[in-house]
């Protein structure tokens, strides 16, 4: 399958109401593609649906249940139920933003984490609830201005990796629009995986990020390229892999500031709210770096 | 499901010794029901876990979800339901207010998913018995609601809960509402369908929105307010037909069991001075409090119990009173506004009703008892059993 523009299939109209420069519908276009027409997704409250457009409009071609915010997972463990009755191999796709995945929607992603449903769980991660107006989410990062955290948040990201990882689904990884080939292959696994899997799309927000609407793909990179996010992926009862671009990025990191500097969102961040990035960043190194045979270098 | 756990090819009727929990459970065993999932809360518990072991063994050829709360519970069942299937969940009290916002949603959705509650009072202070404020808090929310008052009722209105559901002019939710423990718990002779009987009753479901990748469509997108109101006057709308789809349900039901249930089953009101009103088992208690009444007192009672409640059959329930003085027994709350029930009643009869708040958490209410606020009540007072009314 091609993504440079021939006829791709691709499941999403022209004319959505995204945000230009929208990290999460570059990331949800590529998934869809590969998905293809067979696929239900499933939204909660969140950017993806707004993006979807108003009744009677709708911008993707394949069916879509809106659900509430805490509810998109255990709605996509019934539909998964309905087409296991009714012998439908149809695939069931969540598409949920970082507040509904890791804070208000946590206990149902865990309990279709649990029981193992046969579902591809897509978090695309903004840091913030981008729908609402920028507020402060678990994803937001230390230091970042939110309209709930005025002057930076206080504290880190909650990590869900590894409160996902430690439900050991059948398959998990991170992506980013900045690598779009493997973005599409993760979600071809995550797809074919037999249980459960979960993708976490790392989206750059333009207008909460304060970041100019074409730059972020660059933005995206910069976050794999100083460490501050990570791209692997594991199978059930495996060990982390560490994907190329950040092997090559543990190896030679850019420094963080590069990274705080080109959003505004960090505007009013201390040396010190950088310096805990800055270690949250070599924390990373040292945690993930020893899941590749590869020298990495500390930081 | 192992294969020398075939379930029989019919299971014929007959008749068992059932509580009002087995009653449900085997409805939804009867109904072929193809998606449950639910979460336990006393005192629902023993339907699911019923279902559970007719799904293991291969008793019913369904899904069983074990989610982790009633909210997931009740977004499991609407998804199946938005797929196609027909669905089923129970709760009760706490767990019912947890899954509201699903209530509402899959009202909203127009899905036809069909719960059984398990009435009991709300906390704090923590109270396991019955009451029936958990589901009448949810009255509003566009879901049809009946109330049984036996183990015979229970069974036969789960299975007409799916026809009134399914009603294509309907296309609602419906609760089947059982009394915590006093139904829930006790153990009578329950008159079953056959397996066929039931299927060829309910029929094949068709929902008209169910998903289709061939012809994807969005469902529950954003609207503006020039389409908002379209969608909640067809609910209303829908809400309007539920009294004849009741009726037609249960006239096809009587013509496979020979059991008939009206709107609103009354009970010696042809002469009636004073008519007792109540839902689920009180009313049924207060046909012996009538009996009582008449005997010894010389009071021509009657008792009048509405089956369906929501919507509340309001002509119906008015030829049934007729001229009687109403005591309304409420086993709920409104508080500023006195029972839920007996804001119905005033709308259905605009003309003032005596309103005892009585058997509610599991107070005890038996005959005699309902005899004695007859002798008591004042219309237009609402009065509490235990307080002004010993």
């Amino acid at each position: 399958m091609s993504w440079t523009g021939e006829d791709t299939g691709q499941q999403i109209n022209d004319g959505h109401p995204a945000c230009s420069g929208c990290g999460m519908i570059l990331g949800v276009r590529h998934l869809l593609e590969e998905a293809g027409e067979d696929s239900t997704l499933v939204i909660p409250a969140s950017c993806a649906s707004v993006v979807q457009g108003v009744y009677p409009y709708t911008a993707f071609d394949v069916p879509v249940v809106n659900t509430a915010f805490a509810a998109s997972a255990s709605t996509a463990s019934g539909l998964r139920q309905a087409y296991e009755q009714q012998d439908e191999d149809t695939n069931v796709i969540v598409v949920a933003g970082d507040g509904g995945s890791t804070d208000i929607g946590l206990a149902s992603l865990s309990g279709a984490l649990d029981r193992d449903d046969d579902i591809l769980y897509v978090l695309y991660d903004n840091e913030a609830y981008s729908n609402t107006g920028f507020q402060k989410s678990g994803r937001t990062p230390g230091g970042a201005q939110t309209t709930t955290t005025p002057t930076g948040r206080i504290g880190r990201q909650k990590d869900i990796d590894e409160i996902v990882s430690a439900h050991d689904p059948a398959y998990m990884a991170t992506a980013s629009p900045g690598f779009v080939p493997g973005l599409r292959r993760k979600a071809e696994k995550g797809l074919a995986a037999d249980g459960i899997s979960f993708l976490h799309l790392h989206a750059p927000c333009p207008p909460g990020w304060r970041i100019d609407t074409d730059e972020t793909v660059e933005v995206a990179r910069t976050a794999v390229s100083s460490a501050l996010w990570v791209l692997f992926e594991r199978e059930r009862g495996g060990e982390y892999t560490l994907n190329n671009p950040s092997v090559s990025a543990f190896r030679n990191p850019d420094p963080v500031a590069e990274y705080v500097e080109g959003q505004g969102r960090f505007d009013t961040a201390t040396d010190a709210d950088v310096e805990a990035l800055e270690e949250q960043a070599a924390q990373n190194i040292e945690y993930f770096g020893q899941f590749t045979d590869r020298e990495v270098s500390p930081r | 499901m192992s294969a020398d756990l075939d379930r029989p090819a019919e299971r014929p009727a007959g008749t068992e010794i059932l509580s009002g929990t087995g009653a449900v459970a085997r409805a939804v065993r009867d109904a072929g029901v193809d998606v449950v999932s639910a979460y336990p809360i006393t005192p629902q518990t023993e339907i699911v876990e019923s279902i559970a072991e007719y799904v293991e063994t291969g008793e019913l050829d369904a899904s069983f979800s074990r989610v982790e709360s009633e909210h997931s519970a009740l977004s499991a069942v609407m998804g199946a339901a938005q797929a196609g299937s027909r669905t089923f969940t129970a709760t009760a009290s706490q767990g019912l207010l947890y899954m509201s916002e699903m209530v509402w949603w899959t009202a909203g959705a127009r899905l036809p998913v069909v719960m059984a509650i398990a009435n009991r009072a709300l906390g704090p202070p923590w109270n396991i018995w019955g009451s029936h404020t958990d589901a009448l808090s949810q009255r509003d929310a566009g879901w049809s609601q009946v109330f049984a008052a036996s183990v015979q009722e229970a069974y036969d209105l789960t299975l007409a809960a799916y026809r009134i559901a399914e009603n294509e002019d309907v296309m609602l939710p419906a609760m089947v509402n059982l009394d915590g423990f006093t139904l829930a718990h006790t153990m009578q002779p329950l008159e079953l369908v056959s397996e066929t009987a039931a299927h060829e009753y309910l029929g094949e479901i068709s929902i008209p929105h169910e998903l289709d990748v061939e012809n994807p469509r969005g469902y529950g997108a954003m609207t503006g307010g020039e389409d908002f109101w379209r969608f909640r006057r067809r609910m209303m709308d829908a809400m309007a037909a539920v009294p004849d789809a009741t009726r037609g349900a249960l006239d096809d039901l009587a013509d496979v069991t020979g059991r008939e249930y009206d709107l609103v089953y009354t009970y010696r009101t042809d002469d009636a001075d004073v008519v007792i009103v109540g839902l689920g088992t009180m009313a049924r208690e207060a046909e012996v409090a009538a009996d009582l009444l008449r005997e010894e007192d010389g009071v021509d009672a009657g008792v009048v119990r509405p089956i369906l409640y929501t919507p509340f059959p309001e002509d119906e329930f008015a030829a049934a009173v007729g001229d009687a003085t109403p005591v309304v027994l409420d086993r709920s709350t409104s508080f500023g506004r006195g029972g839920i029930l007996t804001r119905d009643v005033v709308m259905a009869l605009d003309r003032p009703v005596a309103s005892v708040i009585a058997g509610i958490g599991g107070q005890s209410v038996d005959y005699e008892d309902m005899a004695r606020i007859v002798r008591q009540a004042e219309p237009g007072e609402t009065a509490w059993f235990g307080g002004e009314i010993q």
